[in-house]
Order: structure tokens, then C-alpha cells, then sequence
């Protein structure tokens, strides 16, 4: 029987609200138990856990694993293992892959990727219409039965509101999410980042709160008359959080995650770095990041506070990366030409530490979003969790390790961050899936 | 600037009238470089890194040009065996011509490359294009692109010195020194002086660019459009903040009220595309209640300049009484641009030259990793 003991860390299972140090044993791949001194078998290996935090694996409910069609982006493999870098053990894999996972056929391509190349556990997300292409609802039945944890059209919002009516509807049998990238097209038409005076002064077409807004209000309304469970994916703007929060208090079921970028940066970063530092300065030729563009684009100081403050307080359930990697020569150009997305697996957790280390989100809140919160989305008690005979998937991070961000030298395929010569605090150590190390320093 | 540089020994003045406010002075000595230019400019990216002093530098250094424009022999030997690109990715005719001359009287290698004659037209991505500049050793690149933020683009990866020629909806900088220049021609100080923008602003790289002209200035500016093309941010009060540079700004829809007791109008090109992506019901419409003509221009002080970019939509924006008018300094401002531009490309000699100095020293172009943090 394979051991392993995590000794002397700060072991911090918001599931068990276990916040102390202990010492972990892991048996045969899952966890057999937390006390204070553990003596393991002999021949089993030792993980010196002293001054480190001992966390659940990482579970993110939003990543773009690009394959099958996109491997110049990234792949299963690649960007499994960026993930494991990252401390997550489980990534939902979003389907707008070519052909999109509309079909048994191409879910059971990405499980069987993920079962021979994956370094760590590929839950896949089924689409909501045939091709995304939000006309005809997928086989959304066939899709949960193999294995599909929810719905999106992802890149996309379900534009047509009698089209998300009846998905709302016809997955309620199922129990399964619908998440939803919501963003009315003809107020995002052309635009390339958040409308604000940074987007004024650069001369980039805006994209208004107002677009994510108006579809989440429309969902939320929708699902109050059908049910079924829409879920947001990663809110940006202060009033979609505000209709959420109402919607909860007259208990309607709707549930939405963030991303650590849309917490920590803003619509600035696209700036680059002004002059003189203030977004009144005078631009440089620096500005016109495109490593900073992304859907949703990031927002104005305001939106961030809220989204801060709705992540603290409950109303955002949890964090997601919405990892999109892409190929340099699509960045490579100018703003309006370029790609939109992020490669977020590799920088999430020192990003949340950095609110940690602020003093705006407790270290046990942070945790419980990446672990505990979206494994009960996802109906889950073998993951995101450290329960005696849940799966060995552990996190362990040193909270305090200063580190310089160099995206080139990333493991996943898309070096696309604009946290590229960023000095984060706080890093993963050792990823362990199943008991087996899948990355460690 | 070198010794080379010689002027030609000719008397100061030739007998012609450079204009009632060029300075005198300044016209033999064009081989100094002027106040706040001496350790001259790598890139011009946008007004908002001009300082007053650099803008009035600019000015005097045009003041220089417009007399050896007014040559028989228009010709210095400033840039001499430097190459100027200009690398227009939209059509125009105007700008590029004048970026022509200006580097030809000084004396430059002007190459032009209009996108749809060049392999761009083939894919050729705005990076490989701009490598293949950089191989050819290309000294100052004058850019005009569709997209806002392409010259900021060359400037991040290139070794040359840059000039926006228009980008995008951004920036148009030597088309508000120009449109400074012309004001200051005629009126001395700009600070003070009440300036009515009236167009389109959300699209409009012109207003942006003058927006940042004329604040630093000390210009009493107006911006008047239909709610529809002012930027939503320039309406919400946010302007209000510590700091904003365009809190003196005064946005009007009423063009009547923008136009009362305004020293100087400038009018901005309306497009059809507004029409068709909902800005607004008609040109007819904008004609009627915004149109620059007679009875409006009336409002404005006695003497008050009308200004336009150009190319002008005669009906729509401006009527023809208007454009061709006694007050009228339309066709001033084509003829001001060349000396602008002059100016621009003489103040970048020095630059260009280090820049030479440094690839040839080095044995190699600049260390990518540094591109990032080079201005």
C-alpha cells in the first residue's frame, strides 16, 4: 500500500473547517485521515509541510484546454500540467474546441486524452446548442451521460432568450448547470475592453457594464419562471453582482463565479505603464497591452471593489480561472486584432494571495472558493475536500514565497499574461492528484 | 544637431511675407534645436506628452520651416542619408504628401508603402512588416493605421523613431500642432482663447488629439455633438476627478450655445457609418441641427477662425459659404502641416542619429527585452 505523510503544515479544510497544524496521511490515493501526530507506515514517503499551507486540491470550474482542434493553443497535456503547476486538480474543460463538445463522440476524445495525458482530473462542460451556435439545443442528455458536469456555450452567450428559456427548462431534469457567458451582442459589438475613460483616451471601442448587465438580469428572470440552475460565469460588473444578490435574497436559485484576474487588475492594465503611473498620464509605448484584453474585459476600480467585496461576503460562490490560452502571433498585433483571453492557471493562486496579503479576503475564504465551494457545485464529496477517504488531491503552498511571473516560461502553451514581470507572494509547492505528485518545486 | 548642417548663405529675409506672426528671429537659425526639443524627441505617439514648452518649441522650429518653404531652392540638408518610411494602412492623400515633402526639403530618403501596394495585402502581419522595415534599416517611420495603438505597437518593437500620422480613433498629433499653429498665427496666445470642437468626438482621433492640445494650452474648450457621439465617460461627471486632465472641458449638445462668443471653430468630419450603427437618424438631421453655416457662425466672435481636418463633407458638417468664407484658414492649415511636420522630423535628427550610433557600436539592434521599456 502506498503512503505518503504531509507533516507539520497548516492544514486549512474549509469542508471540515479544519484550520490548524497537523499532520495529513494519504493511503492507496485518498486521504485516510488529519491528527495531530501521525506516525506512518514504514517506507512510506514524508512530505515536510513545515511553514506551508496544506490545502484540498484546487477545483476550477472554467478552463480552455483547447483540444481537440486548437493545439496550437494548448493541449489536454499541456495545459493539464500548467494546472497542476497551479495547485488545481481538477479543471472543467469548456467545449468551444473544434468540433465543439456537442457530441458523445467528442467528450469521450477529451476523457480519453485526459485518462492517457492528463497530469490531473478533466471533468468536461457539454454545450448548450449544437455547435454553440445557440439555434438547437444539444443532446444534453447523452452529454451528461458521458459524464458532462454542466452546459456552456462559452465564448459565446446564449444570445436567444427563448433558446435559454428552454435549455433552463430541459436541464432541470438533468440537475445540471447552465453557465452562462453573458453578454448581450449588440451592446458588445466591435468592443475590445471595458467603455471607461481608459478605453476613451486609447481610442478602443468600449464594452459597457450594461452588456453583461442586461443578460444576467434576463437570465435571472428566466430562471425564476423555469428553474433549472443558471449558473454566471465569471461576473466583471458591479450591478450584474448586485442582481445577484437580490435574486438570492428572494432565493432564486442562480450562482456565478470570478476570476482572479477581473479581482486584481483593471481596465489600467491595458495602459501598460503609464508615464507617470496615473491612468491621467501620458502613455508610453508600453500601452495597448494586449496581454490585457480579455472577454469580459477587465473593469474600472469600482467593479473590482465589488467583486472583492461580493466574493467576501457570499454572493459570488467562487473563483474560476477561465484559463485561455493562446498562440503568441495572436497577441502579437495590434489591440483590436488581437485574441481575447488570459493564461490564468499559473498565476491564480498568487493573484488571490495578493487580497490575502491585503487584508481584503481571509486565507480560509480564498481556499474554501477554490476547493470546498465549487466541488459542492459540482455535487462532489471525493474532491475539494480532505475528509478521511475523499480523493488524495492536496495543495500544498507556501504562503509567502516572492516570486517573478515569467510567462515565457511557463508550462502551458499560452504565455499570454499581462502579469508577465509581475513579483507575486505566495506559490504552490507540491500538487499531488490521487496521492501522486503531479508537480512539485 | 551636427555642424553639417549647414544653411545656405542666403539673405534672411527674400523679399517675402512669411506671415503677421512668424517671428523674425528664428528664420536663419534652424540649425539650433529650440527649448525643451535640445535633447530631442524619439517618437511622436500623441499630445499627451507635449508640454507647453515642447509645443511652443515645436512652433518656433515651424516658424524656421515656413521660410525655407518659402525658398526658391527648398532644400536643407537636415536628414540627409536618413530613411523616412511612410507606411499608410488607409487612404490619404493630404497627410502623406506632406510627410513627403517635409522629409524631402530636408533632404531625407522618403520611401512611401501604402498597405494595399504592399504585402499586407497578403497577410503580412503588422509585426513582420515592421521587422522587414527594421532589416532595411528604416531611421523614422511615419504610421497611419486603421487600428488605435499600431505606431505604439512599431515603437515597442522597432528601433526607429516613430511618427503617428493617425491611428485608429485615438491620435492625430501633427494635425493638432497644426491646428495650434495656425490658432497661434493669428491670435498669438492660445491661452484664454474659447475653442468650439463640434463633431463627431467619439470617433474622432482630431478631437482627441486637440482635446489634449488645447488643455495644455490653456484653451477654454467646447466639445458640442449629439449625446450619441460624445464619450459616455465625458457625460457620467467623472470628469469632476483630482486630476483629470480634461476637467475644463465643457460638453455641449446645444450647438448654438457652443458656438457663442467662441474665438475659433473647429468642425469635425461627420461619417456616414455613424447613420448606420445607430449614432444617429440622419446626416440630414445633423445638418440641421448641428451644420456649421452662416447664421450659426454669427454667434462666434467677429473674426472668429473656421477650422476643418479635412476631408470636408460640404452640407453636412460645414456649409460651403462657410468653408470657403472669409474666415476660413482651411486651406492655411494643408500649408501649415508641411512646416509642422518639418519641425517633427528635424527635432528627431538627433534620435535617429543615436540611434545609428548605438546598432553600429553594438553590432546588433536593441535587446528585445528592452524594447518594452524604451520610449
Amino acid at each position: 500500500m502506498k503512503s505518503t505523510l504531509i507533516k507539520g503544515g497548516r492544514i486549512v479544510d474549509p469542508s471540515q473547517r479544519i484550520d490548524r497544524v497537523a499532520d495529513l496521511l494519504i493511503e492507496d490515493g485518498r486521504v485516510s485521515g488529519i491528527d495531530d501526530r501521525i506516525s506512518g507506515p514504514d517506507g512510506g514517503d514524508v512530505i515536510d509541510a513545515i511553514g506551508l499551507i496544506v490545502s484540498p486540491g484546487f477545483v476550477d470550474l472554467h478552463c480552455h484546454l483547447r483540444e481537440p482542434g486548437l493545439e496550437y493553443k494548448e493541449t489536454v497535456a499541456t495545459g493539464t500540467k500548467a494546472a497542476a503547476k497551479g495547485g488545481f486538480t481538477t479543471v472543467c474543460a469548456m467545449p468551444n474546441t473544434i468540433p465543439t463538445m456537442d457530441s458523445r463522440a467528442t467528450v469521450d476524445y477529451v476523457l480519453q486524452k485526459a485518462r492517457t495525458e492528463g497530469a490531473v482530473r478533466v471533468l468536461p462542460i457539454g454545450c448548450v446548442t449544437k455547435g454553440s451556435l445557440g439555434k438547437e439545443l444539444a443532446e444534453m442528455g447523452e452529454l451528461a451521460e458521458a459524464g458532462c458536469i454542466g452546459f456552456s456555450d462559452d465564448g459565446n452567450p446564449v444570445a436567444d432568450p427563448n433558446i435559454m428559456r428552454q435549455a433552463l427548462s430541459y436541464s432541470s431534469a438533468l440537475g445540471l448547470p447552465i453557465i452562462n457567458h453573458c453578454e448581450t451582442p449588440e451592446l458588445f459589438r466591435g468592443g475590445a475592453m471595458n467603455e471607461g475613460w481608459v478605453s476613451n483616451r486609447l481610442g478602443i471601442k468600449g464594452v459597457p457594464n450594461s452588456a453583461e448587465e442586461t443578460m444576467v438580469s434576463r437570465d435571472i428572470s428566466l430562471a425564476e419562471m423555469v428553474g433549472g440552475r443558471i449558473h454566471i460565469a465569471h461576473i466583471s460588473a458591479a450591478g450584474a453582482v448586485e442582481a445577484v444578490r437580490l435574486a438570492k435574497e428572494r432565493d432564486v436559485l442562480v450562482t456565478c463565479e470570478v476570476t482572479p484576474h477581473h479581482l486584481t487588475l483593471t481596465d489600467e492594465a491595458v495602459m501598460g505603464n503609464a508615464g507617470d503611473g496615473s491612468v491621467y498620464g501620458a502613455l508610453t509605448s508600453a500601452a495597448y497591452d494586449t496581454t490585457a484584453k480579455v472577454n469580459p474585459p477587465l473593469r474600472a476600480t469600482a467593479d473590482r471593489q465589488a467583486m472583492i467585496s461580493a466574493l467576501a461576503d457570499g454572493v459570488i460562490d467562487f473563483v474560476a480561472t477561465d484559463h485561455a490560452p493562446h498562440s503568441s502571433v495572436e497577441k502579437l498585433t495590434t489591440f483590436e486584432e488581437a485574441a481575447f483571453g488570459i493564461s490564468v492557471l499559473e498565476t491564480a493562486l498568487g493573484s488571490m494571495m495578493s487580497l490575502v496579503h491585503a487584508g481584503q479576503l481571509p486565507l480560509t475564504t480564498m481556499i474554501e472558493k477554490l476547493t470546498s465551494a465549487p466541488a459542492s457545485f459540482l455535487g462532489r464529496t471525493d474532491i475539494g475536500t480532505l475528509k478521511p477517504g475523499a480523493n488524495a488531491d492536496v495543495t500544498i503552498i507556501d504562503p509567502d514565497a516572492e516570486w517573478t511571473v515569467d510567462a515565457d516560461a511557463f508550462l502551458s502553451r499560452g504565455k499570454n499574461s499581462p502579469l508577465h514581470g509581475a513579483t507575486l507572494k505566495g506559490a504552490v509547492v507540491t500538487t499531488l492528484v490521487g496521492g501522486e505528485t503531479a508537480y512539485t518545486v | 544637431m551636427t555642424g553639417a548642417e549647414r544653411t545656405e548663405t542666403r539673405p534672411m529675409t527674400n523679399g517675402q511675407d512669411l506671415g503677421a506672426a512668424s517671428p523674425p528671429a528664428a528664420a536663419a537659425r534652424i540649425d539650433a534645436p529650440k527649448s525643451g526639443l535640445a535633447a530631442g524627441r524619439r517618437h511622436v505617439l500623441d499630445m499627451d506628452d507635449f508640454t507647453r514648452e515642447e509645443i511652443l518649441g515645436v512652433f518656433q522650429n515651424a516658424d524656421a520651416m515656413t521660410e525655407v518653404l518659402n525658398r526658391d531652392i527648398k532644400k536643407v540638408p537636415t536628414l540627409r542619408g536618413k530613411t523616412v518610411v511612410t507606411l499608410f494602412y488607409e487612404a490619404s492623400t493630404r497627410t502623406r504628401v506632406s510627410f513627403e515633402q517635409a522629409g524631402k526639403v530636408l533632404s531625407a530618403d522618403v520611401i512611401n508603402v501604402s498597405a494595399d501596394s504592399s504585402s499586407a495585402k497578403k497577410g503580412e502581419s503588422l509585426y513582420n512588416t515592421a521587422l522587414t522595415l527594421q532589416a532595411m534599416n528604416a531611421d523614422i517611420i511615419v504610421i497611419r493605421h486603421g487600428h488605435s495603438g499600431a505606431p505604439h505597437f512599431l515603437a515597442r518593437h522597432l528601433d526607429a523613431c516613430v511618427i503617428n500620422a493617425g491611428d485608429g480613433t485615438h491620435a492625430h498629433p501633427t494635425q493638432a500642432l497644426l491646428d495650434l499653429y495656425t490658432i497661434r498665427n493669428h491670435r498669438g496666445n492660445i491661452a484664454g482663447l474659447k475653442v468650439a470642437i463640434i463633431g463627431d468626438a467619439l470617433y474622432s482621433r482630431v478631437a482627441r488629439s486637440n482635446l489634449w492640445a488645447l488643455t495644455t494650452m490653456g484653451a477654454e474648450v467646447v466639445l458640442c455633438a449629439p449625446p450619441t457621439l460624445i464619450p459616455l465617460d465625458f457625460l457620467d461627471g467623472s470628469r469632476s476627478e483630482d486630476g483629470h486632465p480634461f476637467a475644463s472641458v465643457q460638453v455641449e449638445s446645444n450647438v448654438e450655445r457652443a458656438l457663442e462668443g467662441a474665438d475659433v471653430v473647429m468642425v469635425l468630419r461627420l461619417q456616414l457609418e455613424r447613420q448606420h450603427a445607430g449614432h444617429l437618424p440622419t446626416l440630414r438631421e445633423y445638418s440641421r441641427l448641428y451644420g456649421i453655416n452662416e447664421r450659426r457662425l454669427a454667434l462666434a466672435k467677429p473674426g472668429a477662425l473656421v477650422m476643418h481636418p479635412g476631408p470636408m463633407n460640404e452640407g453636412v458638417e460645414i456649409d460651403p459659404e462657410v468653408a470657403h468664407g472669409a474666415r476660413s484658414v482651411i486651406e492655411e492649415q494643408v500649408t501649415n502641416g508641411v512646416a509642422i511636420r518639418m519641425a517633427l522630423l528635424y527635432s528627431m535628427a538627433t534620435p535617429a542619429r543615436r540611434q545609428s550610433e548605438r546598432k553600429r557600436k553594438s553590432g546588433r539592434s536593441v535587446d528585445p527585452a528592452q524594447r518594452k521599456m524604451l520610449l
